[in-house]
């Protein structure tokens, strides 16, 4: 982001590092961007409830909203101006400042992490040597946003959702946290686009096929990511049909939508994370990054626009698996979530590491041993692909079932 | 195969009264919970008084009473054809069975004999009802257990019993199709193909069902082992219908005190087997359930071949009167269990009195000895796997 400001300031024939006014510049721009992030997260939110209602009422055999707009795609609009008008409720037993100020964490935790997440070859705002552990950091802050919540409501059923989710999240973020350290290690830095360019445009040469411990990793982050998501099957702190609606249950209107505002949008954050650690990035198969930043005018406007559509349609395609899981799992039981993260994904997560660092040790020495480790996993995931295909369509022959996307729009 | 996490003998139960248990809870420094009478998984308004020690529940006092309204005393004040319609209201969800059962009832007061074909038209609409009603339970368990997608499945195919039954009766959910002495309307032209038509369909569905949530590797974590009832235990607390034959006990009355047509047709009485857990668990309460409305489709088709031509009316008095003090007692397989209708004739057109004896309310029972040491979640899939539905507990 500095550096496209100091283009600019040059461009208009100043040397920024002596113009008196390059920190106004960099503060505007610093504004500008903020902006730009918070509403891209909140539309990119909307959409997605949409989309979500869309999705689940597909798989459900229903409809879903389609009134408003072409195919009710203006329904999250109409959901937005409907909270924002609605009375902001604090109830009379409540904690008023940490009641008000809940969602605020909630926001600002959510919107800090769109800081460091990339989303093409050069669209990042900006590309910290630590942007990682950036990410894993401020995403702590919805947890304190939801205890908070759950404490100041002065209700039992929130205080029950609020310790689940501190208990849930907070677990959940040492296995998430350690399978982020393998890409991590195999590509040497913290830096988010620092390690999509270390991995390839085509399948074999993401780190989740780099070899079994990274497979595993990417299993154990999108588990974790769930669970840190609040998404089913570890939707225990809003679990509707036992805590009625969790730690959110006494909030009202524009309130209210921060929290499933930020909900929604971590389906965004959470697919996007996997993207740039595990699948590539917004890397083009076939061009290398090296031709990507040595490329000039309108190629690199295409190249740019082309790397974007890749980010953005390999994480939509996980964001519309986080929703597909949603709709098909049951919920599991406080006991079994925390069995789960403590007895398998934590000492996982530490044997994938082990693995991982001894494996590197082992491709640094007979390198030919790496590229056949990523030949077989990539085999196997088509062989899994194509099972999982084979099944699908058995199933629905079974069944009978009739293909039908394009009613009842 | 799960544990069992809690030991299948009877406490003892103490007799003390709600208020004295929150007196107590109030000392012990546990958290007293209200669950309902607006909880969304207590199934209509029901309250549990919760006592907990953080998720970890301590007992769970089931309040009845929010949904009385005075059923069994209305049957005191209508003529015998006048309460039919009520009956509905006993069991919205199983209407035609407690229509069965009063009619049933009242049928035996007058030593009536119901024409042959009116008796099948009953078995086809209460076997129907049957399979809607544990559409519904199924479908509210897994939503409970926080699978929602089954509950549309289940639905929709309600949707199609629905159908079917509006166009037997006219109604989709009260029917008053039942009369004293028959059924209301014969079936109507081409009932039949429709019936086996949708009979093919749902045959195939119910194996889908099965691969969406009975199987499911969560489902059965949540619900292996959970509360399970012992046979002795289940009888102890006069558990009836389903709920009994999780726990391993082989009775249903359509078998063992046969009633109506069902001497004439081929069916299993699915009983618990503890397939991924322990007998008479909360899986193997949705279990056989499953296996029932199976079971209801074998008993349609049957009926379906079966039917004679005839009558669907017995010859009745335009006022039915009776002798005073005459009592007779009907027992029905409801899809809830056994249910028993009492009528004791009274002097004019009314009776007497009324006594409705149903599945749900003694179920409720059950609750407190089995929620000890269970969790809040599992409370909820308790509650939904016992298959209690308010307006039959209280009446």
């Amino acid at each position: 982001m500095q550096g496209f400001l100091d283009n600019l300031i040059r461009h208009f024939g100043h040397d920024p590092a002596t113009w008196p006014w390059t920190q106004f510049v960099y503060l505007g721009g610093m504004a500008l961007f903020a902006f730009a992030v918070i509403n891209f997260a909140a539309i990119t939110a909307g959409i997605f409830s949409w989309a979500e209602r869309r999705v689940a009422a597909r798989m459900q055999s229903r409809v879903g909203p389609n009134r408003v707009g072409p195919g009710g795609f203006l329904q999250w609009v109409a959901d937005a101006v409907k909270l924002l008008t609605k009375e902001d409720l604090v109830p009379a037993e409540a904690d008023k400042i940490l009641f008000r100020a809940a969602p605020y964490f909630m926001m600002v935790g959510f919107a800090c992490v769109f800081v460091a997440l990339p989303f093409s070859h050069r669209l990042v705002i900006a590309d910290m040597n630590i942007g990682i552990f950036f990410i894993i950091a401020v995403t702590a802050l919805i947890v304190v946003g939801i205890i908070m919540s759950g404490w100041s409501s002065n209700s039992k059923w929130s205080l029950f959702g609020a310790i689940r989710s501190a208990a849930q999240i907070i677990s959940y973020e040492i296995p998430g946290g350690i399978a982020l350290m393998i890409p991590v290690m195999l590509a040497g830095t913290l830096s988010t686009q620092g390690i999509i360019r270390a991995q390839g445009g085509l399948p074999w040469q993401w780190f989740v096929f780099d070899n079994p411990a990274a497979f595993v990793a990417f299993v154990i982050y999108f588990i974790s990511a769930l669970a840190e998501g609040n998404r089913t099957p570890f939707d225990l702190p809003e679990a509707e049909s036992e805590l009625v609606s969790g730690y959110n249950t006494e909030y009202s209107g524009m309130r209210f939508s921060y929290f499933f505002l930020v909900e929604w949008g971590n389906m965004w954050v959470m697919s996007a994370l996997a993207t740039t650690m595990f699948l590539g990035g917004w890397q083009i198969p076939g061009v290398s990054a090296a031709t990507l930043d040595a490329a000039t005018g309108g190629t690199a406007v295409a190249l740019e626009l082309l790397s974007l559509a890749i980010f953005v349609g390999k994480t939509l395609f996980w964001v519309f698996v986080v929703m597909w899981l949603r709709w098909t799992l049951p919920r599991i039981r406080v006991d079994q979530m925390m069995n789960m993260c403590w007895k398998y994904l934590v000492p996982m997560s530490f044997a994938a590491v082990a693995f991982v660092a001894v494996w590197m040790l082992v491709v640094h020495a007979v390198p030919a041993l790496g590229l056949v480790m990523r030949a077989i996993m990539f085999v196997l995931g088509v062989a899994f692909t194509v099972f999982f295909v084979y099944r699908t369509a058995q199933n629905i022959r079974d069944t009978g079932d009739k293909f039908d996307f394009t009613s009842n729009w | 195969m799960t544990e069992a996490r809690r030991a299948p003998e009877t406490p003892t139960m103490e007799m003390t009264s709600n208020k004295e248990v929150l007196r107590r809870i109030e000392y012990t420094g546990d958290m007293l919970l209200n669950m309902g009478p607006q909880h969304p998984s207590t199934h209509g308004v029901i309250n549990f008084l919760v006592q907990t020690d953080g998720e970890v529940m301590k007992r769970a006092i089931p309040e009845v009473g929010y949904l009385h309204r005075s059923l069994e005393k209305i049957g005191e004040k209508v003529t015998y054809n006048g309460y039919m319609p009520y009956t509905d209201r006993v069991d919205y969800i199983t209407a035609m069975c407690a229509n069965q059962g009063y009619a049933m009832a009242v049928e035996r007061l007058l030593a009536v004999t119901v024409p042959k074909r009116a008796e099948y038209c009953r078995t086809i609409a209460t076997e129907l009802n049957r399979i809607s009603s544990h559409l519904v339970s199924l479908g509210t368990m897994a939503m409970d257990v926080g699978a929602v997608t089954p509950f549309p499945y289940a639905l929709r195919e309600r949707e199609f019993i629905n159908d079917l039954l509006e166009e037997l009766c006219g109604a989709r959910l009260t029917y008053n199709y039942l009369r004293i002495g028959g059924v209301a309307y014969d079936l109507p032209e081409g009932y039949a193909e429709k019936l086996v038509t949708f009979l093919d369909h749902f045959e195939k569905i119910l194996p889908e069902f099965n691969r969406l949530i009975t199987y499911n590797e969560i489902f059965v974590q949540r619900l292996a082992g959970l509360a399970p009832i012992s046979p002795e235990m289940a009888i102890d607390y006069c558990l009836v219908g389903p709920n009994l034959r999780a726990s391993g006990v082989k009775f249903d009355v359509r078998k063992d005190i046969p009633y109506s047509i069902y001497p004439e047709v081929q069916f299993e009485v699915p009983v618990g087997r503890g397939e991924v857990g322990v007998t008479g668990d909360s899986w193997d309460r949705f279990w056989v359930r499953c296996e029932e409305m199976r079971q209801s489709c074998r008993i349609l088709r049957q009926c379906v071949a079966q039917i004679p031509k005839g009558e669907v009316m017995a010859k009745m008095p335009r006022k039915i009167k009776m002798t005073e003090g005459l009592e007779a007692y009907s027992r029905i397989e409801s899809s809830r269990g056994d249910m028993q209708y009492y009528v004791v004739a009274g002097a004019g057109e009314n009776a007497y009195r009324v006594k409705v004896r149903t599945g749900s309310f003694t179920a409720m029972g059950i609750i407190d000895v089995l929620s000890r040491g269970l969790m809040i979640a599992d409370l909820v899939a308790l509650i939904a796997s016992l298959d209690v539905v308010a307006p039959e507990i209280d009446r």
